[in-house]
């Protein structure tokens, strides 16, 4: 699977002080594979997918994204600051609080990104903007500042930003979270069209419903650990550990996905 | 009861003119060294290095925590002896006014960029942005929003500061009302005067700040 994967980690371990958050974790994401990371909160899947653009400079194991790999642990230094920009311009990430730009209006925050780091000219960035502001269904928000926008719309924006980019993998880290029950399901939408296109992604969620439907695989942790993992559908139907079961027994497992509002 | 009389102070207006526009040009020197000390003591206080760290809290702290009358007199009397530069009394007191505004300036603009959510410098390093692009692109355009109303106060406190520097006989507002008290027996009138110039300056810039502050409060 190595040969093939796209996401590669390995013995993975962090801690907080004495808080260990991450205990020797594994994990393989294919090419064009969805993984969805459940779990509790304070189970570490945060802190995992913030090892995997290293916003969250692991202790110990390593992490390979595409041909890039970087190794962690006694006497190993951190990547310089020019080497892991580099490294996450090629990894998207789309967060639980949005974090736009509130200063740039909603075209401005997706050319950012080409502009600054790509060095792009501005007319190709904002072709290329108003492209992904396009597919995410907000072609006609392009001049408005974030403050205007509905908490749905701002998480579009978010991950229009994020594909202009035009990342391997993508990361989503409880992208949902903070929206409205109405407006989760126009971001759960985009998100399934890139998993249809073949996206890389590896998704923190609270939407097991969603998880069912979109990855096909799916991990569950725990305290640090990877307690259960396999095909999504699987595991969410028929989870075989006991914490698993315990977990998923708080949620509606099946059904319709919450209804996409928007038509992107 | 005492009689006012104003008129006098007519024969010394070239003076009071004179002093007034040391008073200004003084002022705009040590506000624009101020803020270059500062952003040297805010970045410091917030570098990666702790040494630089260290010392960028060491120039905060001596200057903020000293007054400023004392720093003066230092500089003009002390820092020759100490260090065998002499230095005339205009460069020691733009230097003492310039270090000691830049402490408080350091704070304000120190304080400005830690008060921007960590989330928008994730956000910019999540794009592939360096910790200075981030910095440059996303926190500061924000961050100097915030910081306006407060460097405009220590801005307006700098001005009156300058009212010290007569002690080191630079001929600013102050010095040269003085000497014109001293001639006209008349120093009453001519603090008077004195306070309303500087109110007279002040008033306005502060209703300025304060419309600035209004505005930016409705944008955010």
């Amino acid at each position: 699977m190595s040969e093939t994967s796209k996401i590669e980690i390995r013995g993975l371990r962090k801690s907080f002080g004495s808080n260990e958050v991450l205990k020797n974790i594994n994990l393989d994401v294919a090419k064009g594979g969805v993984v969805a990371l459940i779990g509790p909160s304070g189970s570490g899947k945060s802190t995992l997918l913030r090892c995997i653009n290293l916003l969250v400079a692991p202790d110990g194991g390593s992490v390979r994204v595409g041909d890039t790999r970087f190794a962690f642990g006694d006497g190993t230094k951190l990547p310089d600051v020019k080497t892991l920009a580099k490294f996450r311009a090629t990894t998207g990430m789309v967060f639980q609080h949005f974090n736009l730009f509130p200063h740039m209006t909603t075209l401005q925050n997706v050319m950012e990104g080409p502009v600054t780091v790509r060095r792009m000219t501005r007319a190709d960035a904002e072709r290329l903007a108003r492209a992904q502001l396009a597919k995410v269904g907000l072609a006609e928000k392009a001049d408005q500042y974030p403050a205007t926008l509905s908490g749905g719309q701002k998480q579009r924006v978010a991950i229009a930003r994020a594909l202009a980019m035009e990342p391997d993998v993508m990361l989503f880290d409880e992208a949902t979270s903070a929206l409205d029950p109405e407006l989760v399901g126009e971001v759960l939408a985009v998100i399934q069209q890139l998993a249809s296109e073949g996206m890389t992604m590896v998704i923190v969620t609270h939407e097991i419903a969603f998880a069912r439907e979109v990855a096909d695989r799916l991990i569950f942790m725990r305290d640090g650990v990877v307690v259960e993992e396999g095909p999504a559908r699987q595991v969410i139907d028929n989870p075989q550990e006991a914490a698993t079961r315990a977990f998923l027994s708080h949620f509606h497992r099946t059904g319709a996905l919450p209804p996409a509002n928007a038509t992107p | 009861m005492y009689q006012w009389d104003f008129g006098i102070l007519w024969s010394y207006r070239w003076l009071f003119l004179n002093g007034l526009g040391v008073t200004v040009g003084f002022t705009v020197v040590i506000v624009i060294l101020g803020v270059v000390f500062g952003l040297f003591g805010a970045f410091g206080s917030l570098s990666r290095f702790k040494a630089v760290r260290m010392l960028a809290l060491t120039f905060i702290e001596a200057f903020r925590c000293t007054p400023i009358l004392v720093q003066l007199i230092w500089f003009y009397y002390a820092l020759p002896i100490l260090a065998g530069v002499e230095m005339t009394p205009i460069t020691a007191s733009a230097l003492a006014l310039s270090l000691y505004g830049g402490s408080f300036y350091s704070e304000i603009i120190r304080g400005g960029i830690i008060s921007i959510d960590r989330g928008q410098s994730e956000a910019g390093a999540a794009l592939g942005m360096t910790p200075g692009q981030s910095m440059r692109r996303i926190v500061l355009p924000q961050a100097i929003k915030r910081m306006i109303p407060a460097l405009m106060n220590q801005s307006i406190i700098q001005f009156k500061n300058t009212s010290l520097v007569s002690v080191l006989a630079v001929p600013d507002l102050v010095y040269q009302s003085q000497v014109a008290a001293h001639d006209s027996y008349r120093p009453l009138e001519t603090y008077t005067a004195v306070a309303v110039a500087y109110a007279a300056i002040l008033i306005p810039l502060t209703i300025l700040v304060r419309r600035g502050e209004k505005r930016l409060a409705v944008s955010e």
